[in-house]
């Protein structure tokens, strides 16, 4: 038989291991499921690397999916970090989306333009996170809950926008007007879709991450997280620092969707995020609320999405794969958390 | 509990073991031997034999980490031993977890209680033991309930939810939850932390009146005047082994067992005689309301410098309230606050801080620390904007590791680092790091609650040699306690709360504890 039993100290290797342990856990759980759709684990994963990671144009496209993942898992690990569960990544990203649209259709310089967007997308993710968390703070209304419920009001909000006053005059399809070209963000490198956007996710990892431990708001983050009746008796507004601590985690949120906008579409469709807002929540749980762990579990993600889409073609095995792969990372990684706090004892057989 | 009749309900003690005068004379109920328990390179326990006789109430005395809680573990089945046995009237017995101790006869009253606060008494009592084809056996249930009750003197009402009950209430509901499990032989931890005075006696009686009829008792304990007044017998860890045996601890003196817990000689300190100066404390006319707890109720005192002014009472009496508006925690309705002359005019923790008051609560664990972090981080935690740790918004992990090193030294802290997780800490050193974060800022008064609950003997003296030290420097010292003993030896005065308010102030000349109980029970009022 065997139990759990508390651990006194936690092996510092622990932190590097556990996510590379729930991976490979995941990618065993899901060979079986591969191997249901008729093709043989070793071609499928085989096929889903090489897709992702296996030449330096498919290391492009990765990274290209995995910037607004960067974006939305740094907006969940500071969030989770003060305890504010902020499930409403995807409809900040949303709302992030539609501003830089708005604002990139407005002719100007380039250079402003992008700027302006980044502004914009940024205020419009911080406000929309302001509602849960002021909602916490004034009626004690579960965050979980109202941050959640808000993504589908965004995202229908989005929907009326692209169906009626933006809707494509000369197509009739459910699209925004484009944003300006001189809007469009730079490509880094000739021939690929490389934008100045992911240069930017990868630089905001460590800032975050120099925020949170370096910081004396990242100081109050995390002691409010960890214990706010602690926080308060020792002089801490911890309304204030919940507050400050979702519009920074709403800000990054919209920012994803100024990458997509500038870099990736150039306009807002329906389709704009394929669910990037919760995928931040598996990465963040994978970064451990890390920012900089951030950065590894966002590309491994947009490795898994990019590279089901060719297993899909060269297997047959359906691209929904990817989702479980998500799905059952997060499990993973939340089991193998419990490790962190407890050890597996064998014991006798009782009697 | 298989194989037992009724469910697991009977009881399967031997109330016919000849017991006389409290002196046990038969066999072992329980007997642990050779014990030894690691964690890591730790030894928790080391070779530790003991045992307890039907009708025996045994001390287990020893300070902070040195072993009691790992032991009594270890018999309750929490943890395996890495070697020794435990025999169970004279037969091996293996524990793995809390099922097999308890049908091995074995009950454990933690400290913290294990109910579930929606479910009635009897509902607390029932859950786990199944009836018979599943159903719920209220009526055999009640009927245990109202046997235990006659033997013991443990009556309680059985539909009372148990989120109603007082803390003494839900011990003893533990304890009838033990019994009525069928337990003959009872572990108790620390069961007087949490009790007033009053309440202690009850309990004693209790225990006193099951060990009459058979059972036997672990009494696990730091208050010597309490195992010296109840246990037949002591055995004494230290550093994991048995660091001594006490066969008649009503006839040795406390500091003789103190010795033996300590390994050396325990000093009471001496309060010198002090001039005391201006009044640095001051409240006029305190009431407070939307407060959980009694609220304030037109509270007025003052302590001047170099004095400490001590708040007894029955824990529920205000107490609370008082401390958290003196902290900041909680603006009063009405009354006027002021701290060295300077009225408060906006009650938080920063702002009482910035004039001069330093702040020990009453729950370290919650209020005080953050476990799951670096000690260091808890130690600046307070003055985390302030110009010693950071700058311009940016921390200075220098200077705060170089300011909780310093503070670990010089309050003799034990700990691996500045960067332990809090959390690891024994109880002692918490309180320790507590009292370094506030007095490393010369407060001009000091207001701490509880201030050696559930410590040990020496960091109990440490703690105090450090109030009197900041008394003779000049602070005034505001020490909420419901250790009359400790609160007689440490303050200048004493005003005693009833009800949300003073019932009156002694001087500590005029204070005894007698007189001191029957102003807690609201009996006799003096100004």
């Amino acid at each position: 038989m065997f139990r759990l039993e508390a651990r006194t100290s936690t092996p510092a290797w622990f932190n590097l291991a556990l996510p590379l342990i729930a991976i490979a856990v995941t990618l065993v759980l899901c060979s079986g499921l591969i191997a249901m759709a008729g093709a043989g684990v070793i071609e499928a994963y085989g096929v889903m690397l090489s897709a992702s990671l296996g030449d330096s144009y498919a290391i492009t496209e990765t990274l290209v999916r995995a910037a607004p993942m960067i974006f939305t898992g740094l907006a969940v690990a500071i969030a989770f970090r003060a305890k504010f569960w902020n499930i409403g990544a995807e409809g900040q990203l949303l709302a992030g989306a539609v501003a830089s649209c708005a604002v990139g259709a407005i002719p100007m310089p380039g250079t402003l333009a992008m700027l302006l967007m980044a502004l914009a997308g940024a205020a419009a993710g911080a406000i929309v996170a302001l509602v849960p968390v002021m909602l916490r703070v004034k009626f004690k209304v579960d965050d979980v809950v109202s941050s959640l419920l808000l993504n589908s009001v965004i995202y229908y909000a989005l929907m009326a926008l692209i169906e009626g006053p933006w809707k494509d005059s000369f197509s009739g399809y459910p699209i925004s007007p484009p944003i300006e070209d001189s809007a469009n963000f730079p490509v880094l490198i000739e021939g690929t879709r490389l934008h100045l956007g992911v240069i930017v996710a990868l630089i905001v990892a460590p800032l975050c991450w120099f925020l949170i431990a370096r910081t004396t708001l990242g100081f109050r983050i995390r002691v409010t997280g960890e214990n706010a009746e602690a926080a308060r008796y020792g002089g801490i507004n911890v309304q204030r620092v919940l507050i400050s601590t979702a519009l920074l985690s709403g800000a990054l949120a919209g920012l994803a969707g100024v990458g997509e906008v500038g870099g990736v579409h150039f306009q807002v469709m329906s389709d704009i995020s394929p669910g990037y807002g919760y995928s931040g929540i598996v990465v963040a749980m994978l970064a451990r609320l890390n920012p900089l762990g951030v950065v590894p579990a966002a590309i491994f993600l947009a490795a898994v999405m990019t590279g089901a889409e060719a297993m899909s073609r060269a297997t047959g095995v359906p691209a929904f794969l990817s989702d479980v792969i998500q799905g059952t990372a997060l499990l993973a990684m939340l089991v193998a958390l419990l490790f962190t706090a407890y050890r597996v004892r064998r014991v006798g057989a009782t009697t | 509990m298989a194989g037992r009749p009724e469910g697991g309900i009977a009881l399967p003690f031997a109330v016919s073991r000849i017991v006389s005068e409290g002196v046990p004379l038969s066999a072992p109920l329980i007997e642990m031997r050779g014990i030894t328990k690691s964690f890591g390179a730790v030894k928790a326990n080391e070779a530790v034999d003991l045992s307890v006789a039907p009708g025996e109430i045994l001390g287990l005395l020893g300070e902070n980490g040195a072993g009691k809680t790992t032991l009594m573990n270890v018999l309750f089945g929490a943890y395996a031993p890495d070697a020794g046995e435990i025999l169970v009237e004279g037969r091996p017995v293996a524990i793995h977890n809390s099922a097999d101790a308890l049908a091995a006869g074995i009950g454990m009253v933690h400290q913290h209680f294990h109910l579930a606060p929606r479910l009635t008494v009897l509902e607390n009592l029932l859950i786990g033991i199944a009836g018979k084809s599943g159903r719920i056996d209220r009526a055999g249930g009640l009927a245990r309930l109202k046997e235990i009750g006659r033997q013991h003197g443990l009556g309680l009402d059985p539909d009372l939810p148990v989120s109603v009950l007082s803390v003494g209430e839900q011990q003893r509901l533990e304890i009838i939850k033990a019994l009525f499990r069928g337990a003959k032989l009872l572990i108790l931890d620390e069961p007087t932390a949490v009790l007033a005075p009053s309440e202690v006696d009850g309990l004693f009686a209790a225990l006193r009146s099951m060990a009459g009829q058979g059972l036997g008792i672990i009494f696990i304990s730091h208050k010597l005047n309490e195992v010296r007044a109840l246990t037949h017998r002591c055995v004494v860890l230290r550093h994991g082994k048995v660091a001594g045996r006490v066969d008649h601890p009503a006839s040795t003196t406390s500091a003789e067992m103190a010795k033996l817990m300590c390994g050396h000689e325990i000093v009471p300190p001496t309060r010198e005689a002090s001039t005391p100066g201006a009044a640095v404390l001051t409240l006029d006319g305190i009431s407070t309301s939307g407060h959980a707890g009694t609220p304030l109720r037109d509270v007025s005192l003052f302590v001047r410098a170099g004095q400490i002014l001590g708040i007894a009472g029955v824990s529920g009496n205000g107490q609370r309230a008082l401390a958290d508006v003196i902290s900041g925690m909680l603006p009063p309705q009405a009354g006027t606050m002021a701290i060295a002359g300077k009225t408060v005019a906006q009650f938080s923790p920063r702002e009482l801080q910035a004039l001069g008051l330093g702040r020990i609560p009453e729950d370290r664990m919650t209020t005080g620390l953050v476990t799951n972090l670096p000690l260091a981080d808890s130690m600046v935690l307070p003055r985390i904007g302030t110009e010693a740790f950071s700058r311009k918004g940016l921390l200075d992990p220098a200077a705060i590791r170089a300011f909780a090193e310093a503070q670990i030294k010089a309050y003799d802290i034990r700990c691996p680092g500045p960067m332990v997780r809090a959390g690891a800490l024994s109880g002692g050193n918490l309180q320790k790091a507590l009292l370094a974060r506030e007095l490393a800022f010369d407060p001009k008064v000091l207001i701490v609650s509880q201030p050696t609950r559930g410590l040990d003997i020496g960091a109990a003296r440490f703690i105090h040699e450090k109030f009197l030290a900041m008394r003779a420097k000049g602070c005034g010292i505001i020490v909420i306690g419901e250790d009359l003993e400790e609160l007689l030896m440490l303050c200048d005065r004493i005003a005693v709360m009833y009800e949300g308010r003073i019932a009156g102030t002694l001087s500590s000349a005029d204070a005894s504890v007698a007189r001191l109980g029957l102003m807690m029970t609201g009996a006799e009022g003096h100004a």
